[in-house]
């Protein structure tokens, strides 16, 4: 087993919660969290409802790890339609919150309808109940949490909720739990505030005791640990250095998206590097780097804890900023930082931690800034429009723009339309870099071909984290690839796809596949769930849910021709580094991609592919 | 020889780990609220503390304890509450003055850190070596050697 076994309904419309068993024939053929609450939304609502109407549904999941003592198994997912692309969004989170959701006894909570006033949930094992959220509608993450627990005297609740852009439906609002720990991406924050949903405030006493084979689960589970431990990436490289481990790199591989992708490397790089973080700085002798910290689960424990510098003039007079919190991880150091040109690291920690308060994803933030700064910088955008100066590099500008976006002052509405919105508002809608609407992480897509590629197919819009081949193209796990060909790269997109929607919607980290393989996470779930969980049959299952989620993404009205990268990736030689002269080859590798899916030329699913995968 | 339970909370990333082996060990169950060792996240300064009971020698929870429930393991040096025996009069959490001894609703008696008939779950859960189990009389070996490196074993001048 190893499932709960059943889920909360929540009308918000009229007010209920109910109980309903899990569908277990849907758990065996979609696993959990990612791919289970997307069987159930793509079910349960019409692929061309408004993403932020009460027709629209929003789900928290967990997976069938999730809760257990396997390493990293604390992970939930937020799935629904998503603001910021319309597409089917799905949005993972660590903490310590999933966890908790599990052991009050509850696989995920579906959220339908709208309720007429901002409200809260509060879950107490089988106790559940929708509470008036007035005297936390308009606070910070960092004033709700506290302000939830204090109110029912519990320290020992978890919170997962939003902030001032949720309420305000900033297209990439956040959902944050744990203060610090976030379902980041494609605007899932903003569905929460357009159903007035601010918080849902969990306590689990119940646990998870229902494994198949305990004793064997615990071998199993002990052995794949000490498989993380002994792995370079996961047991030395991120605990250490954390996912900015990578920021050196990639700028050396001439891959470090910089100043709105005109750029591939960065001269500030080293500035915002791990290395960075861990030095002592001239002002008080102490290094931004405070502690690493794991979520529940993790025997990994990438997480940064870090401490601003008390002098630096983003925070002057602002104590709520003083303490130590979550630091910066690669993808926001970059967007924060190289995407902009602010070589900062203080400035970075602050817009980092004001994306925590506020629940904004500082992927996107960041770099709907960087297109701001270049439509600035060409004269598109003047500074009476903008309320500043906005150039490349102004730690100034990034640090205002922070302060602004969630609550939507003056420019910061603009902002937080994200880069596509904007820049076609204000007439140049090729300076967006994002694919349906989200924005790029922090890898460029025309030095390294995979990657494109899988940009360009991510079912949620650009996206590092459904199908991750930085790590054969330039890690070289688990087998290293030329990044600089498209052979052979619709195939590796697409066995890193499944098994990554496998991974997710088993309910443990991503993080994890460094070292693991789906052999590694099959003994896991055969033990805790039952014997039918192999690696053929997870792969199935993985690609199962990725053909799911674009079937959906087809009926909302995408087609092949959202399959694209901006056309500075397709034009625009990269300058600098190994890569230099090289532009995408996604016209090349799209096609066969398709073939290699089984999909029609036009990407959509083949009857033979839909009868193969149950579809 | 008895061991200590030895916490060194610079080590510790708050994985919980420890707390999910500890219910694990004693009801087969996932569920840290049913552990007997506790990771508190102090989010201002970035620190995790793990804290459970240090099995004081004058026991203030087996001396308040009307019904002698709770007795010494002769092999660890642990206090053990006898479950049979506990009537959940919970006088034994209000002496304790750690907290470390706290009432479960659904067993309807107290529990404690046993030392887990002395090979704690905790301790061999830690990944970080955040939690070891060493020498009782020796629980500040680790620092005075610590120390002897800093003062002591430096290239001669």
């Amino acid at each position: 087993m190893s499932w709960s076994g059943k889920f909360l309904r929540v009308n918000l419309s009229k007010g209920t919660c109910q109980s309903e068993p899990l569908n277990m024939q849907w758990a065996k053929e979609y696993l959990g969290s990612r791919g289970l609450a997307s069987k159930y939304l793509v079910e349960e609502i019409d692929p061309k409802v408004d993403p932020l109407s009460p027709e629209n549904k929003i789900i928290w999941a967990t997976g069938p790890l999730t809760g257990t003592m396997a390493s990293t198994g604390g992970r939930y997912t937020v799935v629904t339609k998503g603001p910021l692309t319309g597409a089917i969004a799905c949005s993972n989170s660590g903490g310590y919150w999933g966890a908790e959701l599990k052991m009050a006894g509850w696989d995920m909570v579906i959220f339908e309808g709208k309720s007429p006033k901002p409200v809260y949930l509060v879950i107490e094992n089988d106790d559940a109940k929708l509470l008036d959220a007035s005297y936390i509608w308009g606070k910070s993450v960092w004033e709700t949490e506290p302000a939830i627990k204090a109110k029912h005297q519990d320290p020992q609740m978890r919170v997962s909720c939003i902030g001032r852009a949720g309420e305000n439906q900033v297209l990439f609002a956040s959902v944050v739990n744990d203060l610090h720990r976030a379902a980041g991406r494609s605007g899932v924050g903003a569905v929460m505030g357009s159903k007035n949903l601010k918080a849902i405030a969990v306590r689990g006493t119940k646990g998870v005791g229902n494994l198949k084979d305990p004793k064997a689960f615990m071998k199993a589970s002990t052995a794949a640990k000490a498989v993380l431990a002994g792995h370079a990436v996961t047991g030395q490289g991120l605990p250490t250095y954390g996912t900015q481990v990578l920021m050196n790199v990639i700028n050396e591989v001439g891959a470090l998206p910089t100043r709105n992708h005109q750029d591939v490397q960065f001269e500030g790089a080293k500035d915002i590097s791990a290395e960075a973080m861990a030095t002592p700085r001239a002002s008080d002798g102490k290094a931004q780097l405070v502690t690493n910290q794991a979520c529940f689960g993790c025997t990994i424990a990438c997480g940064r804890i870090s401490k601003i510098d008390e002098t630096h003039f983003s925070i002057q007079n602002k104590p709520q900023y003083i303490n130590a919190s979550g630091g910066l991880e690669y993808e926001a150091a970059w967007a924060l930082g190289a995407a902009n040109g602010v070589n900062d690291l203080e400035a970075l920690q602050f817009a980092n931690m004001v994306c925590n308060e506020d629940g904004i994803d500082p992927i996107t933030f960041g770099a709907t800034v960087g297109a701001v700064m270049e439509m600035y910088e060409m004269g598109a955008l003047t500074k009476e429009q903008i309320g500043m100066e906005a150039p490349f590099g102004s730690a100034k500008a990034l640090c205002h723009f922070a302060e602004i976006t969630a609550r939507g002052e003056g420019f910061g509405k603009e902002i937080g339309l994200g880069s596509a919105r904007l820049t076609k508002k204000y007439g140049q809608p090729d300076l967006s870099m994002s694919v349906k609407g989200q924005e790029f992480p922090a890898y460029d897509g025309r030095v390294i071909q995979g990657i494109g590629l899988a940009y360009a197919t991510s079912n949620r819009g650009a996206c590092h984290l459904r199908g991750y081949t930085i790590a054969s193209e330039v890690l070289g796990i688990p087998v290293k690839t030329d990044p600089a060909e498209t052979n052979g790269k619709p195939e590796l997109v697409k066995a890193f796809q499944d098994a990554t929607a496998a991974f997710d919607s088993a309910g443990i980290c991503i993080f994890t596949s460094f070292a693991w393989t789906l052999a590694d996470v099959a003994p896991q779930l055969q033990a805790a769930c039952g014997d039918e969980f192999t690696v053929e049959n997870l792969n199935t299952i993985g690609e199962r849910i990725w053909n799911m989620e674009r079937d959906f993404n087809n009926r909302a009205g995408f087609t092949n021709k959202d399959d694209k990268l901006p056309k500075r990736l397709m034009t625009e030689a990269a300058k600098t580094g190994p890569g230099k002269g090289t532009v995408s080859g996604l016209d090349k590798m799209l096609p066969e991609y398709y073939k290699v899916r089984g999909w029609d030329n036009e990407g959509r699913l083949s009857t033979e592919t839909r009868k193969r995968l149950g579809l | 020889m008895q061991k200590s339970l030895l916490i060194n909370a610079d080590k510790c990333t708050g994985c919980l780990q420890c707390e999910m082996a500890c219910s694990y060990e004693n009801y087969g169950v996932f569920n840290t609220s049913k552990s007997r060792i506790k990771v508190f996240d102090f989010h201002e300064t970035g620190k995790k503390v793990p804290y459970t009971c240090t099995q004081c020698d004058e026991a203030w929870c087996l001396k308040a304890c009307p019904v002698d429930a709770i007795r010494i393991d002769a092999t660890t040096g642990a206090k053990v509450v006898i479950e049979d025996v506990c009537v959940g009069c919970k006088v034994c959490t209000i002496s304790c003055p750690f907290g470390t001894v706290n009432y479960v609703q659904d067993t309807g008696k107290v529990q404690k850190c046993d030392l887990c008939g002395g090979d704690p779950a905790c301790a061999t859960s830690c990944p970080t070596g955040a939690i070891t189990y060493v020498d009782a009389d020796w629980t500040g070996l680790d620092k005075m050697r610590a120390w002897a490196d800093k003062l002591g074993n430096q290239p001669s001048a």
